[in-house]
């Protein structure tokens, strides 16, 4: 380690992972920058509809203000909402930071930015480049962090996958353990500070909208080394996938935010090919019950709807599946605006959606749940930092499209400075010297070994599947609690039968049985994380629906499901939420007008007082070492 | 509209076989004998390759029934947009994700499809390579936008949708490698490839960027620049974005005549 400069360990090179690297090379410092897969390709370019930004180029009277209200209550209230304020205010500054890096956004005819509609706003709030967009984000941060390896200030570690961080005897973390993925060597990364910036965790699910990289393996390490995890029982399952043997594929909001409607014949059973059923005959179900917003309901409700025609046999051909129609819309304009996600459509399906309406399911796609961190983007590890998709902070119980993007970017923004004046003013002592990362390369080096060693007659493929199936099955888009208690239950005997796998792969080099053994171990203890915080939550919020428990409960259960990490079961607390600047209201997107936010005075400083201002102590408290009891 | 609605529906096979057979290019490592092995796995309608070795991974016994290691490969998105599934299908470099067997096998009328590893890149093992080679050639050609600072100084210069839209055409690029593949001309370190000349081509078009064109043309006037281009447009055929990779080769080329000339008047 330079014994001047700091050095700060960033895990994930993702948009928030990249953009934190961008920021603390940009400061002078040092970054060692972890990444499984070469940063170009990580999951980010998955992302496609836009970005929000309240830069009402529009003459909409759109402002940060309106989109920080449209987050909350999107959210349904599950947020804190300084963070949320705090990202909606950024917002336009990271757009054109954007533009500037040459990010080739569609433009007017003025030569500026357009915008288009996404769901959960009546506002053309979001940036977009073509329907690649968050491909196009990436590359602008891949190339800038570029720039700063050849300046010597980012060391990449491409191909490397973490295990576990390093922590000293106060708990305070000195950097983190990783392997190499072709040799299986271990490596410690000494560091003053490590941002985590590793995505969501979807393959728990098996299948679902998520690279084949977003296990959330490193993320559940953390959990597992005692960093408290958040709202885990929020998981995002989007209205519009396609599914598929191997995944289920995205097909973007943004293509109902260009007119795309959702619908199904009147009659079920009704066999004709789509064009040749009358418009009289076709039931546009979410124009139907929600004409104000009609396709762009949030993505929990449009989730539910859609799953709840398909349950009542009105799915198109009476499967899973109902229409995302396309084709009156002009095939050139479609291309021009949606070309990318049509093509993806052509090239999995087949058909051309231009010309043939979509065939759609809902699929898991975003966990709004992640690592606890505080406004500054601080975990409860002191030292350990957190942004992007592996946070719980900004969503709540339901993320909008299109802020999925710009939250990455923010966190990565506020993580770097938070991180860098951790690092300034933490205390090094003899960490490099007193053995703390010998000693856990040492117990990752066994654990590693234990698995080679291992010759069990189960399969670890296999276990995956059925964990995925479990979690789809019981722990999506609607919930009972015997069955959350059922599946808790299969997760134990899941866990005991990882015990007896073999990994059926006598060569090691650039073996992919040893990384994913490890990834699966993270993946059963962060289910259980997600099913047992469903079962306790008696109430029905966002994306997490319990027919028992159909309304949403305020009094009982506006507050954040907080897990802790022991070896019989996760510790639950809860954590109220601060709701400073917007007084709860209930959500409902079906009348023609949405009801009133009390907005923020414009102009008005933000002060972070009564429940928001105790989370901050608290943070300071934990990240001293003391308890914290509710 | 009407008329061409049947054209736009997927043509599939008809009489599909009960099972498909996968040959796979096996190597230990990257000095190791290459080897071919053959798997057998039931036929369904929507397999790509990547289910398809999945499948394989699951319980790899060969055709003959002999057990041997899971075939490695590299997969994330599967939505053919991070480029990191590229291999040799059938004898054409693609992306794994998107080759689904349905289409293999109507385009070839067999039973078979034969995986290769990319030939132009160090072989880790079996199907999986090493491209860092690639983000290395974007170094060279500076493929950026030089910034004063990632503070808030507004938007960026006005630009036309016309100029946007023809730069998101190059900045697709996934950095895959089917040019690079497909390039008679490149093998090693001879030649920098279309790729890289590309992603000059897009920071070139960009009014922030022309200002800095010259170090990024600098970085293609080496031996293994511009001028090893043979003119086999192979890349374009291969490029599973579209990219217009012959157009900035040309237009690259233009640039650098310009920029010799005037360099030299400079002097």
């Amino acid at each position: 380690m330079a014994s001047n400069g700091l050095k700060i360990a960033i895990v994930g090179g993702g948009l928030a992972g990249l953009a934190a690297a961008m920021k603390i090379a940009e400061a002078g410092h040092e970054v060692d920058l972890i990444s499984v897969v070469p940063v170009k390709r990580s999951h980010s370019v998955c992302a496609q509809g836009g970005i929000n930004g309240a830069v009402n180029t529009k003459g909409e009277g759109d402002s940060p203000a309106k989109h920080l209200d449209d987050t909350v209550y999107g959210g349904d209230f599950l947020a804190n909402q300084t963070p949320v304020k705090r990202m909606c205010d950024m917002a336009p500054q990271i757009i054109y930071l954007f533009d500037r890096m040459g990010v080739p956004f569609s433009r007017t005819k003025e030569g500026l930015m357009d915008f288009r509609r996404f769901g959960g706003t009546l506002h053309h709030r979001t940036a977009f480049a073509g329907a690649s967009t968050g491909q196009q984000l990436l590359y602008a941060l891949d190339e800038q962090v570029r720039k700063w390896e050849v300046a010597g200030k980012v060391n990449k570690y491409e191909g490397w996958e973490m295990l576990s961080l390093v922590l000293d005897d106060h708990q305070v973390c000195r950097g983190l353990i990783a392997m190499n993925l072709q040799t299986l060597e271990l490596k410690a990364f000494a560091a003053d500070a490590v941002i985590m910036a590793t995505g969501g965790p979807g393959l728990i699910f098996g299948k679902s909208t998520n690279s084949m990289t977003c296990t959330g393996s490193a993320t559940s390490a953390c959990y597992q080394q005692g960093a408290r995890y958040g709202n885990g029982e929020f998981i995002q399952v989007h209205p519009t996938s396609i599914p598929g043997e191997d995944k289920l594929r995205l097909m973007s909001e943004s293509a109902r935010g260009e007119g795309g409607r959702v619908w199904v014949p009147r009659n079920k059973g009704d066999e004709r090919k789509p064009k040749d059923i009358p418009e009289s005959e076709r039931w546009y179900f979410l124009e139907e019950k929600y004409p104000a917003f009609g396709n762009l309901v949030t993505r929990d409700i449009a989730t539910r709807e859609i799953f709840q025609v398909c349950l009542e046999g009105m799915g198109v051909g009476g499967e899973n599946q109902v229409y995302l129609d396309l084709t009156h819309i002009p095939a050139e304009t479609l291309t021009r605006k949606l070309g990318a996600i049509l093509e993806i459509y052509e090239m999995f399906v087949g058909d051309d959606p231009r010309y043939v309406p979509m065939r759609i399911f809902p699929g898991v796609h975003y966990s709004m749940g992640g690592l606890w961190v505080d406004f500054e983007q601080r975990t409860s590890i002191p030292g350990l930092f957190a942004a992007g998709e592996c946070d719980y902070s900004i969503h709540g119980a339901n993320r909008l499209g299109a802020n999925s993007l710009v939250s990455c970017v923010y966190g990565g923004f506020t993580a770097a400075p938070s991180a860098i004046e951790y690092a300034k003013n933490v205390e090094r002592g003899a960490t490099e010297t007193n053995g703390v990362h010998e000693a856990e390369l040492k117990r990752q080096q066994e654990i590693n070994d234990a698995i080679v060693r291992n010759e069990g007659t189960e399969n670890q493929y296999k276990l995956h599947e059925e964990l995925g199936k479990w979690m789809t099955d019981n722990v999506t888009v609607v919930r009972y609690n015997d069955r959350l208690k059922a599946t808790d239950d299969k997760l134990l005997e899941l866990i005991d039968r990882f015990k007896h796998i073999s990994i059926n792969d006598s060569n090691l080099w650039a073996t992919q049985a040893v990384p994913h053994a490890r990834q699966l171990w993270n993946m059963l203890q962060l289910a259980r994380v997600i099913t047992l915080g469903a079962l306790n939550r008696n109430e029905s919020r966002g994306a997490h629906y319990k027919p028992e428990f159909p309304e949403r409960d305020d009094e009982h259960w506006m507050k954040s499901t907080i897990a802790e990490y022991s070896e019989e079961a996760p510790v639950f607390s809860y954590e109220s939420i601060d709701t400073s600047l917007i007084e709860p209201r209930k959500r409902d997107y079906s009348s023609k007008k949405t009801p009133a936010a009390k907005m923020p005075k414009p102009g008005s400083e933000l002060k972070p007082e009564g429940r928001a201002e105790m989370l901050v102590r608290e943070g300071e408290r934990i990240r001293k070492g003391e308890s914290i009891k509710e | 509209m009407s008329e061409t609605n049947g054209q736009h529906e997927k043509k599939r096979l008809e009489n599909p076989p009960k099972s498909v057979k996968i040959k796979i290019q096996r190597r230990e490592n990257e000095k190791a004998q290459a080897l071919w092995e053959t798997f057998e796995i039931p036929y369904r309608r929507n397999l790509n390759v990547i289910s398809a070795l999945m499948e394989i991974r699951k319980n790899p016994l060969t055709i003959d029934g002999k057990k041997t290691t899971p075939p490695v490969w590299d997969m994330s998105c599967l939505e053919q947009v991070c480029g990191i599934c590229t291999m040799v299908i059938d004898g054409g470099v693609r992306q794994s994700c998107s080759a689904l067997i349905d289409d293999l096998l109507l385009a070839s009328g067999g039973d078979t499809v034969t995986l290769e590893p990319m030939s132009k890149f160090p072989n880790i093992r079996d199907l999986k390579v090493d491209r860092s080679r690639m983000f290395d050639h974007l170094k060279q050609v500076h493929a950026w936008i030089e910034l004063d600072g990632t503070y808030d100084l507004g938007p960026g210069p006005h630009i036309s949708n016309e100029i946007a839209q023809e730069r998101y055409k190059y900045s697709r690029c996934m950095t895959c490698g089917c040019c690079l593949e497909a390039c008679p001309q490149y093998s090693g370190d001879q030649y920098i490839g279309p790729q890289a000349i590309a992603q000059a081509r897009l920071f070139n078009m960009h009014p922030t960027g022309k200002i800095t064109m010259d170090e990024r043309l600098e970085g293609l006037t080496g031996d293994d620049g511009i001028t090893n281009c043979g003119n086999a447009q192979n890349c374009i055929q291969v490029c599973p974005m579209s990219i217009p990779l012959t157009r900035a080769i040309y237009e690259t080329n233009r640039d650098m005549t310009v920029h010799a000339l005037f360099g030299w008047l400079k002097k």
